[in-house]
């Protein structure tokens, strides 16, 4: 059952919307910042938001999480404001305005972290129905030990809900990160055919993944596109 | 609440959500003593008068009362006031704002009390959420189903209170109208006096709806302070003396 269809005004829209989901340490944010540096050369208009960031929700939030008091259904709708904010403010007008809208996680990294902390999975999907499908979501698969290594070797100390130690899955936050990062794999491999991922080998090199993903959104842009680019080279 | 040699008596607790979407999975094994009981009604409709005059009643005659209302929650609140002064946020934003305090106060006050055994008054719960997303555009659908986690309460009482009246009633108590009760954000007319008649009908006309769904007792709220504590009273005594 997917309830991100599109919304009704859906098919008149013509902005696109490319969104990047994966765990921490896959490499995501890497690759939607290049592909908005190739967009951007080649001159359309460029959007990018990530997960959480609403500045009026940030402040909230980060109470919360400070003082560890947040249940997971506050915690879900929590996110699920900041959200909201992003897309009726950002989002929405910018793809009605024609823009490229890059989203560093979007629903889905609801789905799948509010579905690992136990909140109904149906419920979650109901909460966001308002969303618009993306045109394409790429899921950046990565083994869990390689993410580890690349997130562990820039940061002393990971966070309590990133860790995701309101699970008490163990009382040592390295392996509760271990633990709670590999549930999050299991929800994004559950939903990846429903919501039509498009799989990306997160162990191949930083060009190679790029190179497929400016293949994988060349049917969105014009047949002819201004500046040589890798796309050219190919 | 407890049988008749005094033995507390736990039950499973009714969520909205049971067949559809689960309630709150994480706490399926719930088991609570106490009793919700909720009072709705519009902005000075007089809930709170009416709930410090149940809880003395009620604490004098033996039970332990904890009385909640909307915006309470501790990490949420203060952000929900800086929200309704940033006009620029979107409803959907607003609504999901206002699920969370709710969901934190469910969760952080009202269960717990329930399970210790308190007669639980509600200043308020999401029969207003529901009926101001409603009145803003937003399908009724989308917000029973975002309220499918909330327990469902044993009493609903709601006071219908005429807007006229009403209105006389803020201006004694503020001498201005509140720009989103008087729903000034829905642009409905620039005339704040006409916004808020207009707004409140609204809102008095989502709750007939929400009265036949939800099942809530409609209480003439037109009367003397008095006079609607002495039905409140009776009505909660009824069931009270029913269900323990």
């Amino acid at each position: 059952m997917s309830q991100s269809q599109r919304s009704p005004q859906g098919n008149n829209i013509p902005g696109k919307l490319i969104v990047v989901e994966g765990i921490d340490g896959s490499g995501k944010s890497t690759q939607l910042r290049l592909l908005e540096q190739w967009l951007r050369y080649n001159e359309f208009e460029v959007f990018r938001t990530e997960w959480n960031s609403s500045d009026m929700v940030r402040s909230i939030t980060s109470k919360g999480k400070k003082k560890e008091t947040l249940v997971p259904t506050t915690f879900s709708l929590l996110h699920a404001t900041d959200f909201a904010d992003r897309f009726e403010r950002n989002i929405l007008p910018l793809l009605h305005a024609g823009y490229f809208v890059l989203a560093d996680r979007y629903i889905y990294t609801a789905y799948a972290r509010d579905a690992t902390r136990g909140c109904d999975p149906n419920w979650v999907r109901h909460v966001y129905s308002f969303a618009i499908k993306p045109d394409v979501t790429f899921y950046f698969q990565v083994p869990l030990d390689v993410a580890m290594d690349r997130i562990l070797s820039g940061r002393p100390k990971i966070k309590f809900y990133e860790a995701g130690m309101d699970l008490h899955l163990s009382k040592d936050s390295y392996e509760s990160f271990r633990l709670f990062q590999s549930r999050i794999i299991t929800q994004y491999d559950k939903m990846s055919q429903r919501e039509d991922f498009h799989i990306m080998d997160a162990t191949a090199t930083i060009p190679k993944q790029q190179q497929i993903m400016r293949e994988q959104i060349r049917h969105l842009l014009p047949r002819k596109i201004k500046k040589k680019t890798i796309m050219e080279v190919l | 609440m407890s049988d008749s040699t005094g033995v507390v008596i736990n039950r499973k607790p009714e969520w909205y959500g049971t067949k559809r979407t689960g309630g709150i999975p994480y706490l399926k094994d719930l088991e609570i003593s106490g009793r919700l009981i909720v009072i709705e009604g519009p902005d000075a409709s007089g809930r709170s008068t009416q709930i410090e005059m149940l809880t003395a009643k009620l604490e004098a005659e033996g039970y332990a009362v904890l009385s909640t209302g909307l915006n309470r929650s501790e990490i949420i609140s203060q952000g929900i006031l800086e929200a309704k002064r940033n006009i620029s946020l979107g409803k959907r934003t607003l609504a999901l704002f206002y699920a969370a305090d709710f969901a934190d106060q469910l969760e952080h006050k009202i269960i717990p009390a329930l399970q210790s055994g308190h007669v639980v008054l509600a200043d308020r719960y999401i029969y207003t959420l529901m009926a101001r997303n409603t009145v803003r555009g937003i399908a009724r659908k989308w917000s029973s189903d975002l309220y499918s986690f909330a327990l469902v309460p044993d009493l609903i009482f709601y006071m219908d209170v005429d807007p006229y009246v009403l209105v006389h009633r803020v201006f004694a108590k503020n001498q201005y109208l509140d720009h989103y009760e008087s729903g000034a954000d829905l642009g409905i007319s620039d005339d704040m006096f006409e916004s808020f008649i207009k707004y409140q009908q609204k809102l008095a006309r989502e709750f007939t709806v929400l009265k036949q769904k939800y099942n809530l007792h409609v209480i003439d709220g037109n009367r003397t302070i008095e006079q609607l504590n002495v039905e409140l009273d009776e009505q909660i005594n009824l069931y009270l003396s029913r269900h323990s």
